[in-house]
């Protein structure tokens, strides 16, 4: 009976722990799903918005800490302007370095991709130095405990899930109810169908990308917040399970994405708990190789009809 | 009919890399009217849409609209100029029910309540479409996203419109209800109407003047009434 008891208690503790770590996979894989959807290009530098969401998030809520702002106040501001920073600079990177290459071939843009991220890998280590740097601590408190302690969720893990959850309904709404939204879902099912309503399929793609990796960004000042650090490679590893939980999901498939990345985030968490640690991280490449096998399209894909 | 042209293109080469799909055509159309180019498959008439409505550039040549030059103008800006295209494949957003699509067709308006009758007038024209202005378009039968397509593409309010083949792939009761759509539209709203079909016959009962395309060359033109009874078109598009 016992057993059970805490068997149930862990169960509980790891589903927890795999939201708030498969939130974060979440936000980092809509961009990629995003841009995926709308211009058919695996970014690769996509977790690199992620990181330098976590570096601008880290060095404007230290000036925030320093000019005497709280904690709380430093970290609402912060995140936004975190976000906008990397929606910025995917913007740029859009249009210096994939607009040019774009109808020259996925693999030429897969690439430049890659190459695009490794830039901005080795950007960091050059300016900020390749050691983490610490990130100011704004969440206080530790959290709250359930069954006298035996389940925990602690503050930053709240927060972290309330702001996912926020960001999702923010980005359900700007998809399915707004006229940019709808450009979007025009542009993304066929882009000269898009242009031929007057929708200007370039800006529409900029903000596809900006929005992408403002939510890359969002995930990066969290972790950012979790682990207390930032370091210009974090990106890459989560950048790979993100797109691992995209291609779960669905790639191209927003609400896939989400799904993908919370069914990531658990999967990991309870083969750590209750299996073995170090497999961590080869269970975001298994899962892919099982999805590819079994269900290409993704959990929630159709079988793709050929178009006529 | 005003005699005013509405469109003209004048020595348009179009180029896909190395293949020269486009030999220097010349056409116009006089604002009102219902011009038809006919041609059998792979004879340009999809290209030469497409390189009107700016999603393709030519390689050489001029387009004006309306008196200026469109030639270089992304597609999205020849939209906003006044010109609609309802392309090959009907190309409707599957995922957005009838009434969306139609308001992806507005994209570019802002007068709602002109946009509101402009709705009343293509679900008068279209039944089929106003029954079904929940569903989700890709849910359509063939003949109804044809209909969708021509009245999204209506929505914008061009003063030219262009349609690629509207009969394609369409039962025949259809193609009726559809080409008489497209002469009332004509009629009734004054809009110019620029027609590509290889359904020769029915676009020839509609329209005022054609041009007939054979391997990016024009081979033929004139008047509908002189077409239909032309011995050549006869035995290469009638059947008879
Ligand atoms: N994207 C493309 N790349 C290369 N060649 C093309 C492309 N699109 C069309 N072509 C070629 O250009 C020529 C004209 O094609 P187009 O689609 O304009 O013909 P069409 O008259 O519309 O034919 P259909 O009645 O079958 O629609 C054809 O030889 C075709 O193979
Ligand atoms: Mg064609």
């Amino acid at each position: 009976m016992q057993d059970i008891q805490f068997f149930f208690y862990d169960l509980l503790q790891f589903l927890v722990n795999g939201l708030s770590q498969g939130s974060i996979y979440a936000l980092v894989a809509l961009g990629y799903t995003m841009v995926y959807g709308i211009i058919k290009l695996i970014n690769f530098a996509h977790g690199e918005f992620y990181m330098i969401g976590a570096f601008i998030g880290l060095y404007v809520c230290e000036y925030f800490l320093k000019i005497n702002l709280s904690p709380t106040t430093a970290l609402l501001l912060g995140l936004p302007v975190a976000m906008i920073g990397s929606g910025v600079v995917a913007v740029i990177v859009e249009k210096l370095v994939y607009r040019p290459i774009r109808g020259h071939g996925r693999i030429s843009a897969l690439i430049t991709a890659l190459g695009a991220s490794l830039f901005f890998q080795y950007l960091g280590q050059g300016t900020v130095g390749a050691e983490p740097k610490a990130f100011p601590t704004l969440i206080s408190g530790d959290g709250i405990e359930f069954f006298d302690g035996n389940v925990f969720i602690s503050n930053i893990q709240m927060i972290i899930m309330a702001i996912t959850v926020s960001l999702m309904i923010f980005l359900w709404w700007l998809v399915n109810k707004t006229r940019i939204g709808k450009a979007m879902r025009a542009t993304s099912f066929n882009k000269n169908a898009a242009e031929l309503m007057g929708i200007n399929t370039d800006r529409i793609i900029s903000f596809t990308f900006f929005l992408g990796a403002s939510l890359a960004g969002a995930a990066g000042v969290l972790v950012g917040m979790y682990y207390n650090t930032a370091e210009p490679m974090m990106g890459l590893i989560p950048g790979l399970k993100a797109f691992i939980a995209a291609v779960l999901g669905g790639i191209g498939i927003i609400p896939g994405a989400f799904l993908g990345g919370i069914t990531l985030g658990i999967a990991e968490n309870l083969v750590v708990g209750f299996w073995i640690s170090t497999y961590r991280d080869a269970v975001a490449f298994a899962i892919l190789i099982i999805i590819l096998l079994v269900k290409p399209a993704g959990l929630l894909g159709k079988n793709v009809k050929e178009k006529v | 009919m005003s005699g005013e042209k509405i469109l003209e293109i004048n020595n348009m080469h179009v180029h896909y890399g190395s293949i020269h799909a486009i030999h220097g055509i010349n056409l116009h159309i006089n604002r009102g009217e219902i011009v038809t180019i006919l041609g059998s498959n792979g004879a340009g008439k999809t290209t030469t849409l497409h390189t009107i409505s700016g999603l393709l550039q030519p390689s050489e040549g001029e387009i004006s609209f309306k008196g200026q030059s469109i030639k270089n103008l992304e597609a999205h800006k020849i939209v906003a100029q006044g010109m609609a295209h309802s392309p090959e494949g009907r190309m409707v957003f599957p995922d957005l029910t009838v009434k969306e699509n139609l308001e992806m067709g507005a994209y570019l308006r802002n007068d709602k309540d002109q946009i509101a009758k402009d709705f009343r007038y293509m679900f008068d024209l279209f039944p089929r479409l106003e029954e079904r202005k929940s569903q989700l378009a890709g849910t359509l039968s063939g003949g109804e996203q044809q209909m969708l397509a021509i009245a999204r593409a209506y929505m914008s309010k061009p003063e030219l419109l262009l349609l690629d083949e509207p009969s394609l792939g369409i039962a025949p009761i259809l193609v009726q209800a559809i080409f008489s759509a497209i002469k009332e539209i004509n009629e009734k709203q004054k809009m110019t109407i620029l027609l590509v079909e290889q359904n020769a016959y029915a676009a020839l009962k509609i329209a005022h003047r054609g041009y007939v395309l054979t391997t990016g060359e024009i081979s033929m033109q004139g008047a509908a009434k002189d077409l239909i009874s032309n011995e050549e078109i006869r035995k290469a598009y009638l059947g008879h």
